[in-house]
C-alpha cells in the first residue's frame, strides 16, 4: 500500500532530513521534510492512521502517542527530532491476539462514542498510569510527598488533556479504573 | 408477529466496530489509501464582505510540491443549487471573514499549508454588521424556521392574560454563538475516475451529499458515490454537505488527483455552521399557585447573507407547557457572518435554556417548588397542534428523577448552603425533543448458508446506529444476532437520511424490520437460491400514512453545582438526567448519548462561548485552547436513566430518539443550580466566574 | 509553515554560535509552543538549532538547599523530582496547575518562562498585532480583553505572560544561568521579561542568541508551605484568568517573610512587592492580606473587559495568605 509519495523530493537543500524512527517495534529509515510533525509523518508516510489529528495544535490530544514510554502530543513533534527515538502508536498497543486491558476495557465500558479521540485517550491512559506507578503528583494530588492513590478525580485531572466532544469522560474513566484493577 | 426466539433488542451490547476504534483500524475521511494522492488546504478570506479584486497564486506556486492553486477565476464551473454557502470559486464576492476563496493543492500537507499561507489576495471591502442586538434595523419575520415551522404562533389573548396574571415574569436570556467542533474536522478525500466521482466524506448522511454533488457537478447521482463508514462526531455540523467535499472534488478534478482536504481546527470556526447566537425575551403570567396562564417567547437569531438558516428557537415553548394564552415569535437578521447552522437540538436547546430558566424564576416568585410548578402545568393535548399525544411522561421523569436525585427537601432559599468556600445548589429543568421519521430504504439479503446481510444507507456518527440497526435486523428476522451482518455509511448502499433530527434510529429501524419481514415472509415460501435472496423496501408511504398525533420524547435533569465564593468559578458536582424515549435498543450505547448530551449542556451552561470581534466579523478564540469545551475533570458524576415507555403509535421498533433529549434543558438545569448556590441569576451564558464574581458578597 | 534547516548542536557554545550566525534561527526545546506557532505562520523561523539533546537536563541539588534546574529537564521530570517536591514544592505546584499530561512531558523549563502570550489577535496573523508585527496596531486593547492585563500594559501591548512555572520562580527570587556570544551570565528570572511599553516584540533581557542553560531557585525552607491558586474558565487544562504564588513565614502572629507574585495579570509574571512590603513585620490578618492585596493592585488598571481581575485577585491573595497563615505551627 502507497499512502503519499514516499521519496518526497527535500524542499531546499537542507531542508529535509535522514531519519531512523521506530515505530511499533519496527524501524522506519525516512528521509522527512523538516516541518514534517510525528503525526503528519506517522499519517501519510506510514500510512499508520491510528493516530488522530483533531487540533494540530496540542490543544485536544487525538494524536497523543508514546515516546521512549512517555505519553505526547505528535502533532507539537516535529518528526526531525526523534532520529533513533521510538514510537508506539495505537496501532502498537494490542498483542497480536488479544486487545490490551485498556482497549479492552475501553469496548467494554463505552469509553468512546465516535471514537475519533479513542487512539489518543488509551495512549495517554497508558502513559499516564505509568506515570501513576511512578508516583508522580498531579494538580489534585493532596500531599506531594506521599505515595499517589488513584482516586477518580486523579484519573480526571490527569485525563483532561484528551478532549471527548462525544463526553464518555465517565466511561473512559470507568474502564481506566478497570484496567488499572486488572493490572 | 409471533415473538422473536432472540431477544436483542433492549440488551446491553457493545459496540460492533468497537475494536476496530480501539486498536486504530476504523478509518475516518482522510484514512484512506489512495495511490498518488495529493494534500488540498482551504483559503479563508481575509475580508469581513467585499469583492476579491485580484489573485496572485505565483508566492504559492513558487513553493515546492505546490500543484496549483484554485479560486474563482480558474476553478471547475459548479452548477447552483439550493445551498449557496457550496457554490464556493465561482465568484470574487465574499461574504464572511473566513469563507473560502482558494484551494491550494500540493504533494504534501507541509507545502500545501505554506502554499495556502503565500497565496496574495486583495480586497475591494464593503462595510459589514456582523453583532446581533434586539434592536438591529434589518430584523425580519422567516416565512419558516427550521425545519419548517411556521416562524409565529399566537393562541388566545397573551396580551390580556399577561396583564391580569397575578405572578408575572419578563426575562430575556442571550446565548453566544456555540461552535459545534466534533472532532474530527470536516474532511474529504475527493477522486475522480473515468468520470464518476468517489468521496470519503465525514458526514452525517452520505445519501445527500452524493445528490448534492451530482447537481453541483452536472452528474448523474450514479455517477457518485459518497463512503462515510466511520465519522468522527458531527453533532448537527456535518448534518448537509459542507465546503471539504465540494473544495475536494473541486481540487481532484483540477490536478486529476486523488486530494485529501481537512479542514484545520480554527477553520471550523464558521463555515460549516454554528450555532447561532439568540436573544429571547420570555414572559410567563401565573396563578398565585404558579398555574401558568399566559406564554410568550420572543426569539431573536441570526443568519447570513449567502443562505437563510432560521434558528427554531421559541419552538419549544409551544407545546411543552400549559396555558391558555400563548404567543411564539422569530425574528432574523441577514449578518454578514458565516451562515449557522444546526448544533444538538437547534431550537429546542437554546429554547429550553430559555423556558426552563423562566420557570425557575417563576417558581422563585410564586415560592412554588420548580418540580411542582413543572408538575402543575402538565398538559394532556398539545398546547399548540391540540393534538394528543403519543405518550408524554414529562411528570413521571420529573417524579423520578427527583427521587433518584434526592430533591425532597429541598431548601429553596438561594445562597443559603455553604461547604468550606463553595456555595451549593441544585437545579431542575424538564425537557423534550420531537420523535420523528423519515422515510428511508434499506434491503435484506438471505444467503443459503443460513446468514443474512442487511444494508442501508445509515450513517454511524458514534450513536450507535450500526449495533442497534444490527439489534433490530436480528430480531426482525428472529435469528440470533451472529447470523446478521449490517453494511451502513455508503451512497451505494440502500437510501437514507441523515443521522439528524434524533431520526437516525426510528427511521432506518423503520426500513430495515420492513425489509426483515418481507424478507422472511418470502422465505416461508422456499428455499434461498445459491446467489442469496434479497428484498428491498421503502417506508415512504407508510410514513406519510402516519396518524396525526404530538409525538415527543420527555426529560427531566436535576443539577447539583458549586460556586467558589471567592474566584465565582462554578464546577459540577452531579447531574442526573431521566427520560422517557420510547423503548431503548442498546441501553449501552444509549447512556452514553444521553451522558454525551447533558455534558455538552454542562459546556454550553459554563464553558462555551465564541467572542466576536465586531471590527474583524469572526471570533477570535477559534481553537481548542481559548474555545472551552468541558474536560474530564468538569464531569465529576453524570447518570442518565430512562422509564420503561411503550408507544404503539411510533414506528416499528417503538423508538423516539435520544441524539437530542439529552441537552435539552441540561444548561438551565445548571443555570438554576448557580442561582439556587449564589442568588445571583446570570441569563447570559455562559456562566463565566466574572458574572458571578462581582454579585457575590465581599470577602 | 517556511521550510527550514534543522541542527542538532554538540554543546552550548556551539548552540550559541549557530544562532548568532542567523538572523531568522530560533532555538527548538520541546516545541509546544514554537512549533504551534509556525504552524500558525506567527514564527517562521528559517533554521531551528535543537537544544534538547545538550546535557542540560538534569536538576541538582545544591550544597546550600538550593535547586539547580537544566534548561531542558521538562516541566512533568521537574515537577515529580523528589527534592522539587519535598523543598520546593511551589514549582511542581505552578507546574502541575498548567498545560496536560503530554504537554508536560514535552515542555521544557527554559521554554515555558520564554513561552508567548496567548493573546488571541498574537496569535491569528490575519489580526493587527504589534508584538507579532510592530506598527500595526494592537486589536486587543479595544476587542476581546476579558483575559488580558491589568498592570504594565501600555497602548501598544495588553497581552499577559501565560506561564504559571514563571510566576513560583519569580516569587522564589529564581536566577537564570544563561549563556550568549559573549560568555556566560546571570539575570534574575523576576528581570527576564520586560512590561511591553513601545516595544512589545522585545519580551525578555536576554541579549540576542542568549541560551537559557538553567534555573537556579535559591534555598528558602519556609517556602515549603506554599500554594498556588489558579483561578480558570474549565476545571482543568486552561490558561490562567488569574493566578496567585504564595508562601508565608510567621514569627508568632507577625510576618516575617512572605512572597507574593501574580500570573495572567501582565506582560510579566508580577512580583507583587508592594503587597509584601504591607505585610512584613505586621501581625498578620485577613484584613492585612486585603490592605496589601489593594496596595498591590492601587496600580491596576483594568481593560474594557477585565475589571473583575482586581477583585479575583485581590481574593486569591487572602485565600492563599490566610490558607498559609492557618497551616503555620505558631
Amino acid at each position: 500500500m502507497r499512502s503519499g509519495r514516499e521519496s518526497g523530493k527535500p524542499a531546499e537543500d537542507g531542508r529535509s532530513s535522514p531519519v531512523a524512527l521506530t515505530v511499533n517495534g519496527v524501524r522506519h529509515d525516512l528521509t522527512l521534510d523538516n516541518r514534517a510533525t510525528l503525526l503528519d509523518a506517522l499519517r501519510e508516510r506510514l500510512a499508520l492512521i491510528g493516530s488522530k489529528k483533531g487540533c494540530d495544535h496540542g490543544q485536544c490530544g487525538s494524536c497523543t502517542v508514546l515516546l521512549d514510554g512517555r505519553r505526547v502530543k505528535s502533532c507539537l513533534i516535529l518528526a526531525v527530532t526523534l532520529d533513533g527515538r521510538a514510537v508506539v502508536t495505537v496501532e502498537g498497543l494490542a498483542g497480536p491476539e488479544d486487545l490490551s486491558p485498556l482497549q479492552a476495557a475501553f469496548v467494554a465500558r463505552d469509553a468512546f462514542q465516535c471514537g475519533y479521540c479513542t487512539p489518543g485517550q488509551l495512549c495517554s491512559a497508558r502513559g499516564m498510569l505509568d506515570e501513576v506507578a511512578r508516583d508522580w503528583p498531579s494538580a489534585v494530588t493532596e500531599d506531594l510527598t506521599a505515595p499517589v492513590e488513584l482516586t477518580d478525580a486523579e484519573v480526571r485531572e490527569r485525563m483532561s488533556g484528551n478532549l471527548c466532544r462525544c463526553a464518555a469522560y465517565p466511561n473512559i474513566v470507568a474502564a481506566i479504573r478497570d484496567a488499572a484493577a486488572a493490572r | 408477529m409471533s415473538a422473536p426466539p432472540v431477544g436483542a433488542v433492549g440488551r446491553e451490547h457493545p459496540r460492533l466496530e468497537g475494536r476496530d476504534k480501539v486498536t486504530g483500524a476504523a478509518r475516518y475521511a482522510v484514512e484512506y489509501p489512495v495511490d498518488d494522492v495529493t494534500y488540498g488546504w482551504a483559503v479563508p478570506a481575509m475580508a469581513t464582505r467585499g469583492r476579491i479584486t485580484r489573485i496572485d497564486a505565483a508566492p504559492a506556486l513558487a513553493v515546492p510540491g505546490v500543484l496549483a492553486v484554485l479560486h474563482h477565476g480558474n476553478a471547475p464551473r459548479l452548477t447552483p443549487g439550493v445551498d449557496q454557502t457550496l457554490f464556493l470559486l465561482q465568484e470574487p464576492t465574499v461574504h464572511y471573514r473566513g469563507e473560502f476563496v482558494a484551494v491550494v493543492v500540493a504533494d504534501t500537507i507541509e507545502a500545501a499549508r505554506e502554499g495556502a499561507r503565500l497565496v496574495r489576495i486583495d480586497y475591494d471591502a464593503e462595510p459589514h454588521s456582523t453583532v446581533l442586538t434586539e434592536h438591529h434595523p434589518d430584523l425580519y419575520r422567516p416565512d419558516t424556521v427550521n425545519p419548517g415551522y411556521p416562524p409565529d404562533t399566537a393562541d388566545g389573548d397573551f396580551d390580556a392574560g399577561y396583564a391580569a396574571a397575578e405572578v408575572r415574569v419578563d426575562a430575556t436570556y442571550r446565548t453566544p454563538a456555540y461552535h459545534n467542533n466534533p472532532m474530527e474536522p470536516h474532511a474529504t478525500t475527493a477522486h475522480w475516475r473515468d468520470g464518476r466521482l468517489l468521496a470519503h466524506d465525514s458526514t452525517q448522511g452520505s445519501t445527500p451529499v452524493q445528490a448534492t454533488l451530482a447537481q453541483l457537478f452536472g452528474l448523474p447521482p450514479e455517477a457518485v458515490r459518497v463512503i462515510a463508514e466511520h465519522v468522527g462526531g458531527g453533532f448537527g455540523s456535518k448534518g448537509a454537505p459542507k465546503a471539504p467535499v465540494v473544495l475536494a472534488a473541486l481540487a481532484a478534478r483540477h490536478v486529476d488527483r486523488p486530494v485529501r482536504l481537512a479542514l484545520t481546527r480554527q477553520q471550523l470556526f464558521g463555515p460549516i455552521g454554528y450555532r447561532t447566537p439568540t436573544i429571547q425575551r420570555v414572559r410567563l403570567g401565573a396563578d398565585a399557585d404558579g398555574r401558568i396562564e399566559a406564554v410568550c417567547h420572543d426569539a431573536i437569531s441570526q443568519t447570513s447573507t449567502v443562505h437563510e438558516f432560521a434558528e427554531q428557537t421559541a419552538v419549544y415553548t409551544r407545546s411543552m407547557y400549559a396555558g391558555r394564552h400563548r404567543r411564539t415569535t422569530h425574528r432574523l437578521v441577514r449578518l454578514d457572518v458565516p451562515t449557522p447552522f444546526w448544533m444538538r437540538a437547534p431550537g429546542e436547546c437554546p429554547g429550553a435554556y430559555a423556558l426552563e430558566s423562566a420557570l425557575d424564576e417563576l417558581a422563585t416568585a410564586c415560592g412554588v417548588d420548580p418540580v411542582e410548578l413543572r408538575v402543575r402545568n402538565d398538559v394532556t393535548v398539545d398546547p399548540d397542534s391540540g393534538q394528543p399525544f403519543s405518550s408524554r411522561n414529562l411528570v413521571a421523569c420529573l417524579r423520578e428523577g427527583a427521587r433518584r436525585f434526592g430533591w425532597a427537601d429541598r431548601d429553596p432559599t438561594p445562597g443559603a448552603r455553604h461547604d468550606g468556600r463553595w456555595l451549593i445548589g441544585t437545579g431542575v429543568a424538564g425537557s423534550s425533543y420531537p420523535a420523528r421519521a423519515r422515510a428511508a430504504a434499506a434491503a435484506a439479503t438471505a444467503a443459503p448458508d443460513g446468514t443474512f446481510e442487511v444494508r442501508i444507507n445509515a450513517t454511524d456518527i458514534g450513536t450507535g446506529a450500526r449495533t442497534a440497526l444490527w439489534q433490530v435486523a436480528a430480531d426482525a428476522l428472529a435469528v440470533p444476532a451472529d447470523r446478521v451482518t449490517i453494511r451502513v455509511g455508503d451512497s451505494d448502499l440502500p437510501a437514507a437520511g441523515v443521522a439528524g433530527g434524533s431520526m437516525g434510529t426510528a427511521s432506518w429501524s423503520w426500513a430495515v424490520i420492513r425489509a426483515c419481514e418481507q424478507l422472511r415472509q418470502r422465505l416461508r415460501d422456499g428455499v434461498v437460491p445459491a446467489e442469496g435472496l434479497t428484498v428491498e423496501v421503502s417506508t415512504a408511504d407508510e410514513i406519510r400514512g402516519q396518524r396525526p398525533l404530538a409525538r415527543y420524547a420527555y426529560g427531566a435533569h436535576f443539577a447539583q453545582v458549586r460556586v467558589d465564593a471567592d474566584t465565582g468559578e462554578v464546577r459540577l458536582d452531579r447531574m442526573l438526567g431521566m427520560f422517557a424515549a420510547g423503548r431503548v435498543v442498546n441501553p449501552t450505547t444509549a447512556r452514553s448519548q444521553l451522558i454525551g448530551g447533558m455534558t455538552m449542556g454542562l459546556s454550553m451552561a459554563l464553558h462555551e462561548e465564541g467572542l466576536l470581534d465586531e471590527r474583524y466579523g469572526d471570533w477570535v478564540n477559534h481553537d481548542l485552547a481559548t474555545y472551552h469545551v468541558s474536560v474530564c475533570a468538569d464531569v465529576e458524576r453524570i447518570e442518565a436513566y430512562w422509564l420503561p415507555e411503550e408507544d404503539p403509535e411510533l414506528n416499528p421498533a417503538g423508538v423516539k430518539g435520544i441524539g437530542e433529549i439529552g441537552i435539552v434543558g441540561s444548561a438551565a438545569a445548571v443555570a438554576n443550580a448557580v442561582h439556587h448556590a449564589t442568588g445571583v441569576r446570570v441569563r447570559d451564558l455562559p456562566i463565566r466566574l466574572d458574572k458571578l464574581l462581582e454579585h457575590l458578597p465581599a470577602r | 509553515m517556511r521550510a527550514f534547516r534543522y541542527q542538532r548542536p554538540a554543546d552550548v557554545a556551539e548552540a550559541v554560535a549557530l544562532l548568532d550566525a542567523e538572523p531568522d534561527a530560533a532555538y527548538l526545546g520541546g516545541g509546544t509552543n514554537l512549533v504551534d506557532l509556525m504552524k500558525l505562520g506567527v514564527q517562521r523561523p528559517d533554521l531551528l538549532v535543537d537544544v534538547t539533546g545538550l546535557p542540560l537536563d538534569t536538576v541538582d541539588t545544591l550544597p546550600d538547599g538550593g535547586l539547580r534546574v537544566g534548561a531542558t529537564v521538562r516541566n512533568s521530570d521537574l515537577a515529580a523530582h523528589p527534592a522539587v517536591r519535598r523543598d520546593h514544592p511551589l514549582l511542581s505546584r505552578a507546574l502541575l496547575a498548567g498545560a496536560s499530561g503530554q504537554l508536560r512531558n514535552m515542555a521544557t523549563t527554559a521554554g515555558n518562562l520564554l513561552q508567548r502570550t496567548r493573546c488571541v489577535y498574537f496569535q491569528d496573523t490575519g489580526k493587527a498585532c504589534n508584538k507579532r508585527e510592530p506598527g500595526t496596531g494592537c486589536a486587543a486593547r479595544h476587542g476581546q480583553n476579558r483575559d488580558l492585563a491589568i498592570l504594565g500594559w501600555s497602548e501598544f501591548c495588553v497581552a499577559t505572560h501565560p506561564s504559571d512555572l514563571a510566576v513560583a520562580l519569580v516569587a522564589l527570587d529564581a536566577v537564570l544561568e544563561v549563556y550568549d556570544p559573549g560568555g556566560a551570565r546571570e539575570i534574575p528570572v523576576a528581570e527576564l521579561h520586560r512590561t511591553p511599553g513601545e516595544q512589545p516584540e522585545r519580551e525578555t533581557n536576554l541579549p540576542r542568541g542568549a541560551l537559557i542553560t538553567a534555573v537556579r531557585v535559591p534555598p528558602l525552607p519556609f517556602a515549603r508551605r506554599c500554594t498556588y491558586l489558579k483561578a480558570r474558565d474549565r476545571a482543568t487544562f486552561a490558561f490562567a484568568v488569574g493566578s496567585v504564588a504564595a508562601a508565608l513565614d510567621l514569627d508568632g502572629d507577625t510576618v516575617r517573610d512572605v512572597r507574593l507574585a501574580y500570573g495572567a495579570v501582565a506582560h510579566r509574571p508580577w512580583r507583587a512587592y508592594r503587597a509584601e512590603e504591607a505585610l512584613r513585620g505586621r501581625p498578620f490578618t485577613a484584613e492585612l492580606a486585603a490592605r496589601a492585596a489593594d496596595a498591590e493592585l492601587a496600580a491596576a488598571r483594568p481593560l474594557p473587559h477585565n475589571g473583575f481581575k482586581v477583585a479575583l485577585i485581590r481574593n486569591l491573595t487572602v485565600r492563599a495568605l490566610t490558607g498559609l497563615a492557618a497551616a503555620v505551627p505558631r
